[in-house]
């Protein structure tokens, strides 16, 4: 243990919740230092291997819950260099959700009209942009014209990738070796680097306690660069302001195990956990339908067999985000890439009326047409019915494997508003790609490791009410003052699209509030700075509002 | 895995290639091969490497082998006993199980509810990733070997630095109508 440092801001986490508090501080001046649980690594550390300790099991944590499992980013950079890069806004109903709480679950501060701006922000600073026709893969393009037979809309979704540099590949889960991804390691995070944020990988927060001075000290654990079931050392770092990006799945933890220090944490901490409502279906394509029913061919003749081609997500549909509709009710439907491993065990071979579906011989029949395969990424309105258990001694799981596999304190028990989006958006699903016989389809199966999601959001969330919401709308953990939570574990409820965006907009518009707490604890620090790469109008865009976010 | 008698490691590793059958099976390695059930044509998690994998400490799952193994034998025998089936004392009890008795008891072991489902569904993933992207090989060499999982599935092949690029990756058209709330961020309004 040595003996313990001291900054302005200590920032819990590098993926988007981290990666823009520690530009916009540090960029205003505060001493910034950032402790990210995972490695870091860069273009060309990024493997195309599914080799046990490769980049591809070095970046991710998966952890199994109860009725729920998490994939998340482990690493510096976060989300963003595991993501898909697929960044939509939340459609405008999203704002009004009540879910079960009988009441408006957003601050009354937080609308689409007042997000636009903050979401500009981040649109500049990734950048996102529309893609063509001419972007879209081939099971983009193959999901589009379902839809069009179906009677659909569909749509290309924006993306923060370089089409230009872009190969394809489809292994942009394990990191982009061809750096056409445009994750927070070519924006936020080297602008914030060159302003003085330090970042230290695999240094595991494990838990915060409270100086005389009204700051925080941090307890951290150093990771092992392979095995990070092995902690090879620790120490404390002093902050007068702390900022906890750790992600939906951690941060409550840490939280949690701060609590007999800190005293009682408010009852939105570890609770209202939302897995984005998220749920995959798998079909199989029959190549000949393809192209006949829907008049598809590649230059070799053939109609598909082009599942491994692409970039994630390119095209999705999204007809059922109508505000119209009763909460619940609403669902996008995305073509979505999952590659083998984690992307084949859930899914289930259809058609299959005895013995296993998972797994067994229909389920190898199943593999075999992989090819052939087109996932479909359901995004739902849940009802945020994930609580944590009591927090494991370390991090935020019981580790398992040396990398990725744990076992955590999630318990997720969908009610019946959940299963019913689920049910419709399966009915969806069936109806655009069985009809006329295009192809045979299943869901994953919930009945292995729960419920699964990859866009863990609202377990320490912001809202008006101090029953249901642990940050007040300028993220301020109540009761806690000093602590700042930044990550999707802020957003209220399930975005019914990939909330990337909405995170990054979010922690964009939480800045002038956080840098005015900076300053009240007498850190020299000032809000204003540009994108990072120097562009100024989406600061423009947001100056009437900065005034708004700052206490009287 | 601990090291223990010849005779416990072989009943060992034959059970555990039982239960990787079962998972991803595969054609016999031979025409006394009783691990394997032979009822799929092809090479199964076995031949793919499951016992590969699940030995690599790396998975966290290896210490546990050893109990797994006898546990499973032990849910088998009381299995076989519950449906009246005649036990065969020269294999170990899971192995004597036909493919559709063996994946009836998976199903038992790995159902929600059970609440010592997770060592069996740890034992399914990584019997399952053994046939489907041979983490305990690395890919490029795992293709290039002829793994019979990765080629059943189609799995493409790199480019010679080993890496993959796809330049033929698009239909290059409109194939819908945009949603008519489409605002020029590609987003809706």
């Amino acid at each position: 243990m040595t003996a313990t440092e001291s900054t302005d801001v200590l920032v819990v986490g590098s993926g988007f919740g981290g990666a823009i508090a520690a530009y916009h501080l540090s960029a205003g001046g505060a001493r910034v230092v950032v402790l990210e649980r995972g490695p870091w690594l860069e273009g060309k550390d990024f493997d195309h291997d599914y080799l046990l300790g490769s980049s591809y099991t070095k970046v991710f944590d998966f952890v199994a819950g109860e009725g729920m499992s998490i994939l998340g980013g482990n690493c510096v950079g976060g989300g963003s260099v595991v993501y898909f890069a697929a960044l939509p806004r939340a459609p405008r109903f999203i704002f009004e959700r009540q879910g079960s709480i009988g009441r408006r679950m957003w601050p009354a501060s937080i609308d689409r009209d007042a997000l636009d701006p903050w979401y500009d922000r981040v649109a500049e600073a990734i950048p996102s942009r529309p893609q063509t026709w001419n972007d879209v893969s081939y099971p983009g393009g193959l999901w589009a014209a379902c839809c069009n037979n179906a009677g659909h809309t569909a749509n290309p979704v924006p993306v923060g990738i370089d089409t230009a540099k872009c190969t394809n590949c489809n292994w942009m889960m394990a990191g982009c070796r061809f750096d056409a991804k445009r994750s927070l390691l070519f924006n936020y995070l080297p602008a914030a680097i060159a302003h003085g944020t330090q970042i230290r990988p695999l240094h595991e927060v494990q838990h915060l306690t409270r100086n005389e001075d009204g700051g925080y000290r941090v307890h951290y654990s150093v990771v092992d660069d392979e095995d990070y079931r092995v902690h090879t050392g620790g120490g404390t770092i002093d902050a007068k302001i702390v900022i906890l990006a750790a992600g939906a799945g951690a941060t409550p933890v840490i939280l949690q195990r701060s609590e007999q220090h800190l005293g009682t944490m408010p009852h939105g901490v570890g609770r209202y956990f939302s897995g984005n409502g998220e749920r995959l279906f798998t079909a199989a394509m029959n190549e000949d339908r393809v192209r006949d029913v829907l008049g598809l061919s590649r230059p070799d003749g053939r109609a598909y067999e082009a599942f491994q081609i692409g970039k994630g997500p390119t095209v999705a549909c999204w007809d059922y985000l109508d505000a119209a509709r009763a909460e619940f009710d609403r669902f996008s439907l995305e073509q979505l890439y999952f590659p083998p491993g984690l992307g084949t065990i859930l899914a289930q071979a259809p058609g299959v009326t005895s013995g296993p579906s998972w797994f067994g011989l229909e389920k190898k029949k199943f593999l075999e047409k992989w090819k052939s395969w087109l996932i479909i990424f359901q995004m739902t309105e849940d009802n945020n019915e994930g609580v944590f258990g009591p927090p494991p001694p370390t991090g935020n799981a019981y580790r398992i494997s040396q990398q990725m596999l744990g076992r955590g304190p999630l318990r997720y028990e969908p009610t019946p508003q959940t299963l019913r989006g689920w049910e419709l958006a399966d009915q969806a699903c069936r109806d655009i790609l069985e009809r006329d016989g295009l192809s045979t389809g299943e869901p994953w199966t919930n009945d292995v490791v729960g419920a699964y999601t990859v866009h863990p959001l609202s377990s320490c969330r912001i809202g008006d009410d101090p029953a249901t919401s642990a940050l007040d709308d300028r993220h301020e953990l109540r009761n806690h003052p000093g602590i700042f939570v930044t990550d999707g574990s802020s957003v209220p409820c399930g975005l019914t699209v990939n909330p990337a965006m909405t995170i990054a907009a979010l922690a964009e518009r939480s800045m002038p509030g956080i840098v005015h707490a900076a300053q009240e604890r007498g850190i020299s620090v000032t809000y204003g700075a540009p994108s990072p790469d120097g562009s100024t109008n989406g600061r423009r865009g947001v100056t009437r509002l900065v005034p708004t976010l700052v206490p009287d | 895995m601990q090291p223990g008698s010849p005779g416990e490691d072989q009943a060992r590793t034959t059970t555990l290639e039982a239960f990787a059958d079962t998972i991803i099976p595969g054609e016999k390695r031979s025409p006394d091969d009783r691990a394997i059930a032979g009822v799929a044509s092809g090479g199964g998690a076995v031949v793919c490497g499951a016992l590969e994998v699940l030995n690599d400490p790396a998975t966290g799952i290896t210490e546990g082998l050893a109990y797994l193994a006898e546990s499973l034998n032990g849910h088998a025998e009381a299995y076989a006993a519950e449906h009246g089936l005649e036990p065969d004392s020269t294999v170990p009890p899971f192995v004597s199980l036909s493919y559709e008795h063996r994946a009836a008891l998976v199903q038992r072991l790995v159902a929600p509810g059970n609440p010592e489902r997770d060592g069996w569904v740890l034992l399914a993933l990584f019997s399952n990733m053994a046939f489907d992207c041979a983490p305990h090989l690395h890919t490029g060499e795992a293709i290039a070997a002829g793994h019979p999982g990765l080629l059943a599935m189609g799995f493409a092949k790199p480019d010679e630095d080993g890496l993959w690029r796809f330049p033929d990756y698009s239909y290059n058209r409109p194939l819908a109508n945009l949603h008519p709330d489409t605002i020029e961020s590609g987003s809706l309004g």
